[in-house]
């Protein structure tokens, strides 16, 4: 057990799937007690959401160092095929079936529709390199969204009917169903995502992540990170391994984004805008990059803090001390002069940094 | 008819190009010198936008200033605003990863943005130099053309002359494409470093308050969040074009405009945004450092 | 060992994040007054701020008024942010239900609107939205589109506004019956609800009624600064009516772009079109002769709406706009009907939901407020009231006919 232990890379994974499992236990058991808000308890599956997203992100961002700025755009892909797919497991049992299976089926639809995606973006982003490859990724996510806006889907006794921008010929019949109404977007989600569910596929997503890095395959991604040239000289066929990693991290997405959307009641395109990709990119830089547990943890906290009763109770302020908060923490985390002074003014920090010395690695921040 | 049809088209894509192309050079300049995505570049826009509001209305509460006024009050405070943030925000973080900066330029635009709407309430605000421009057409033929973009196109012409000059001929614009070549040699050649990047984000800021006026005249109501999409648009213009060149961002910002436009006009309103983006791709795809970028050079 | 830390440190702040949340329940009665808490949600922040804002103000005013009066019926107004997302508004909605919340006003814009509506729903806590107007906040209502139900009836929701296709419909028959324009052209937000919704229901119409639409073209959020394209589309193909379901916002623009080319076709605008003379500096001699239906007129002479406007005035500094009289008509509905039901605050969500339904929905209820007279509900939640049609003449709103 000791020996096992003295590896980092296990060390690291153990602790995470502690920490993740422990926090669990103890919302799950507070919630079935009703010892949360209904605040809380409302967000308990979008904290998994989102974690899932700063996981599969931090793959691209940490693991694969290309910056990208449309990771919303996969997970919009999964949120409307998954809610789809919902849809019509439920039209077709007759509006009965709910529950794990559907979940499943759903999260899994979006997963696959969303590591397609991945592929078909993956195979000429890849080819890019740095802040061009960003604004590509960029042009995916904006594309992305706007075709959603131009969809329609309708359900009726003869199957789906698909139309995209034309509606005139979206003939349903009369006990048929639009599931997916252009701008609209889904209305009337069942709500099947359970914090269980979301617990697992956090679950999930580190088992895939952490299994990925410690692999052949994770360690070609890893050495093409930090040496582009020096993995090409020995014949590692980088790219092959890159589109990999894209598309590992596009099918994380695309779960969290199915589950996402059947834990809310309704989902537009727009809310999967430039905006939400940045703001999963703060989560995973706030959690540092490479770093799994901080990604959970800064997708955890910064969904859960505006909706904090003391953050609601500065009002029209509460964006504005939120943008403060973000860049404060930048600037103290990354300031070498600002840095020092913290490690003087708490001894304790200094201890911390010790021990790190000895047991980091951790990610690189290129 | 159809033809002149094509000619407005034509005509509305350059000058929607002209503003995106003088964003566009705002985040070309910062990009090749500091090396970093400025996204707070937009809100500097809206800033620009609303002093000149305030500064020129004749609405209770603003000045009603003469528009040149407004104008030069606009730029200077956009120049001192750019270089505060630049001081405060990304000076402390010179020699941290990209990302920490592209995170913190995103805080600073929520904050812009946040500010902005707790200082000027929420409500639309109409831009006042609009009524300097309109009702004036000049008409050649059947084609009509509007004073707003006349001016401009001939800003953003006047502007992108004056730019090569100041970098190709002045001391400073010299010392700015040294530190964009490489800030060690130049601070060894007794460069101020520091100095250099505070003239770049003065002049960035300057720039995107006259398009911030621009704008405004162009599409004449003012809201808190009016800076983000042309901010994204001029980004994406300035990589087209090769960011860190300013023919490239001139170049960048008129395709983008002209094809935007086109694009409405007979493929689908819909789907512009979609088309602008998708020919992005393909011309990175083609030219994966732009039209006009530079190259990059690996060494090992 | 670092990250054992760490470990400890993430728990601690965990799990004091999940503690700091106390919920405190219970309202106030004594001495025979009953203080009700209603709640309410709307983007108060970003881009549609102006709206949430708005609704806001206009229900703080209805809420101060009524307490002002010192009968047995009081409120306590609580008010939260959105930022128009569906996501934070249930997050706002949860915060509105730890707080013990008895009376819903909804959420103000349509997407939200059908997230919260379906949480109330949940909860049975009456909802009363002043303007959230898409036909899924309601739920059970044909889509203009396929004929078919997409979402079931909510019946716990009303609307004080008009629902969108009741806007489109009422349009398509305005326009038809006082033969406004021979050839029509449309502008329409294609990634908007709202927008979306009227245009639909406003092209059944116009198809049914014969009404010859040569242009039909959109914008999006990203997009809605240029409408040359647009305005020369509708210009090219002749239109003499432009009809436009959107909010004055990006109508101004259009007004302003229209002009610069010297192209001056009618327009005809819907609810959202309010505001246009509000503007900040709109020069609004461009919005004349527009022609629009809405339930709200700040100009209005009679005595309600210009003492609510000057109300307004005085305390936030602005004229309101139609989503204020909304949110100051929600408060005094459910103010006659909780009078009319005698009411008690110590009566659960659930109990006055029920009973507000009940007396929404008897065919007795009617209300006079500023956004129409004898306003009354039935089971489809939907209001029932007359659009005025107005035209703007001299800077100001003139009844049409």
């Amino acid at each position: 057990m000791k020996k096992l232990f003295k590896k980092k890379s296990t060390r690291t994974s153990f602790i995470t799937y502690a920490v993740v499992v422990a926090v669990f236990l103890y919302l799950q058991i507070r919630n079935a007690t009703g010892g949360l808000s209904s605040t809380m308890a409302g967000q308990l599956v979008p904290i998994c959401a989102w974690s899932i997203m700063a996981l599969s992100l931090n793959l691209t961002v940490g693991v694969l160092g290309e910056l990208s700025l449309g990771h919303a755009g996969f997970m919009s892909i999964g949120a409307f095929t998954g809610a789809i797919t919902a849809a019509v497991i439920r039209f077709q049992s007759g509006g009965a079936a709910g529950g794990a299976l559907t979940l499943i089926a759903s999260v899994a639809v979006g997963a696959v529709f969303a590591g397609i995606a991945g592929v078909l973006i993956g195979i000429p982003v890849l080819r890019l390199k740095g802040d061009y490859l960003a604004i590509v990724t960029l042009a995916f996510g904006e594309i992305i969204r706007a075709l959603i806006n131009v969809f329609y889907v309708g359900i009726d006794k003869n199957g789906l009917h698909i139309s995209f921008l034309n509606t005139e010929n979206l003939s349903l019949d009369a006990g048929g169903k639009l599931i997916l109404n252009g701008a609209s977007g889904i209305s009337g989600i069942q709500k099947i995502s359970t914090f269980f569910a979301g617990f697992v596929l956090i679950m999930l997503c580190l088992i895939v992540i952490f299994n990925f890095v410690n692999s052949r395959s994770g360690r070609a991604v890893m050495a093409i990170r930090d040496n582009r040239i020096a993995v090409d000289s020995i014949g590692i066929p980088a790219t092959r391994y890159k589109l990999l990693a894209f598309v590992i991290s596009a099918t994380l997405a695309g779960m969290g984004g199915a589950l996402f959307a059947l834990g809310q009641n309704s989902i537009v395109a727009s809310k999967f805008d430039f905006n939400t990709s940045i703001l999963i990119l703060v989560f995973v830089v706030l959690g540092s990059q490479g770093n799994m547990l901080g990604s959970i943890i800064a997708a955890s906290v910064l969904t859960v803090l505006p909706e904090l009763p003391f953050m609601r109770g500065f009002k029209d302020y509460r964006m504005l001390i939120y943008a403060i908060i973000l860049i404060l923490v930048m600037i103290f985390k990354n300031n070498p002069t600002l840095k020092r002074f913290m490690q003087k003014l708490f001894p304790f920090a200094e201890l911390k940094k010790r021990f790190a010395k000895k047991a980091e690695g951790g990610g690189n921040d290129g | 008819m159809i033809f002149l049809g094509f000619l407005d088209n034509l005509i509305h894509g350059i000058s929607l190009g002209s503003i995106y192309a003088i964003i566009a050079l705002g985040y070309s300049m910062v990009y090749g010198i500091a090396k970093m995505l400025n996204f707070a570049h937009g809100d500097v826009i809206m800033v620009g936008a609303y002093i000149s509001y305030y500064a020129v209305s004749s609405v209770t509460g603003c000045f009603g200033l003469h528009p040149a006024l407004g104008l030069l009050l606009s730029v200077s405070i956009c120049t001192l605003l750019g270089v505060t943030i630049e001081f405060l925000a990304y000076r402390p973080l010179r020699k941290a990863p990209s990302l920490a900066v592209l995170i913190t330029a995103i805080g600073i635009s929520y904050f812009l943005q946040n500010a902005a709407q707790l200082i000027c309430g929420s409500s639309t605000k109409f831009f006042p130099y609009v009524e300097f421009f309109h009702n004036k057409l000049f008409t050649v033929g059947e084609l009509s053309v509007s004073l707003t973009t006349i001016v401009t196109i001939a800003a953003c012409i006047v502007i992108m002359i004056g730019l090569t000059l100041f970098t190709g001929k002045t001391k400073t614009g010299k010392a700015m494409r040294a530190c964009a070549e490489d800030k060690g040699a130049a601070q060894l050649m007794g460069i101020n470093v520091n100095k250099t990047i505070s003239i770049t984000f003065a002049i960035g800021s300057a720039l995107a308050a006259i398009a911030g006026i621009l704008f405004g005249c162009a599409y004449p109501s003012l809201s808190p969040t009016l800076g983000s999409m042309p901010g994204i648009k001029a980004f994406t213009a300035a990589v087209f074009g090769g960011i860190g060149s300013i023919p490239g961002a001139l170049l960048g910002g008129i395709l983008l405009g002209i094809i935007e436009n086109l694009a409405k006009g007979y493929i689908s309103t819909e789907l512009s945004d979609a088309i602008v983006f998708a020919v992005l791709i393909i011309v990175l795809l083609v030219k994966p450092t732009g039209l006009l970028g530079k190259k990059i050079h690996e060494k090992v | 060992m670092k990250k054992f830390v760490s470990l400890a440190l993430v728990l601690v702040l965990v799990i004091s994040l999940f503690a700091a949340c106390g919920s405190d329940n219970g309202s106030g009665e004594a001495d025979g007054v009953s203080v009700f808490k209603l709640g309410g949600i709307g983007p108060l922040t970003g881009g549609a701020a102006i709206y949430g804002t708005a609704a806001k103000n206009g229900a703080e005013i209805a809420v101060a008024e009524i307490n002002a009066l010192g009968g047995s019926i009081q409120f306590d107004l609580r008010y939260e942010d959105d930022a128009h997302d569906a996501e934070k508004s249930v997050n706002a909605y949860n915060t509105l239900k730890d707080w013990g919340m008895q009376i819903f006003l909804g959420s103000v814009t349509s997407t939200p609107c059908v997230a919260t509506s379906a949480e109330s729903c949940n909860d049975n806590i009456f909802t009363l939205t002043p303007s959230a107007s898409s036909t899924d906040v309601l739920g059970g209502v044909a889509n203009p589109l396929t004929g078919t139900i997409d979402v079931e009836r909510k019946g716990n929701t009303f609307q004080m506004c008009f629902m969108d296709p009741n806007q489109g419909l009422a349009s398509a028959n305005y326009i038809a019956e006082n033969n406004l324009g021979s050839k029509i052209a449309v502008i329409y937000k294609n990634d908007d609800v709202y927008s979306t919704g009227v245009y639909f229901s406003f092209k059944a119409q116009a198809d049914e009624l014969g009404l010859d639409i040569v242009s039909t073209t959109t914008f999006t959020e990203s997009s809605q600064t240029d409408f040359s394209v647009q305005i020369a589309d509708a210009k090219d193909n002749g239109a003499d009516l432009i009809f436009m379901p959107m909010y004055y916002t990006p109508a101004s623009l259009i007004f302003t772009q229209a002009n610069a080319i010297g192209y001056k076709p009618a327009y005809f605008g819907i609810d959202g079109m309010d505001g246009i003379l509000t503007v900040e500096g709109f020069d609004t001699s461009l919005a004349e002769g527009v022609m629009l239906l809405t339930p709200f007129n700040a100009d209005a002479q009679d005595e309600k709406t210009q003492n609510f406007v000057a109300a307004y005035q005085e305390k936030y500094g602005e004229i309101p706009n139609q989503f204020a009289a909304d949110g100051y008509d929600c408060v005094y509905a459910i103010y006659e009907a909780l009078t009319a039901l005698n009411a008690t605050a110590d009566m659960s969500a659930s109990e006055l939901c029920d009973a507000l339904v009940a007396k929404f929905t008897d065919g007795s209820f009617s209300f006079n407020g500023l956004t129409g007279d004898n306003m009354t509900w039935d089971e489809t939640g939907a209001v029932n009231k007359t659009p005025k049609g107005m035209v703007i003449e001299n800077g100001a709103y003139v009844g049409l006919n």
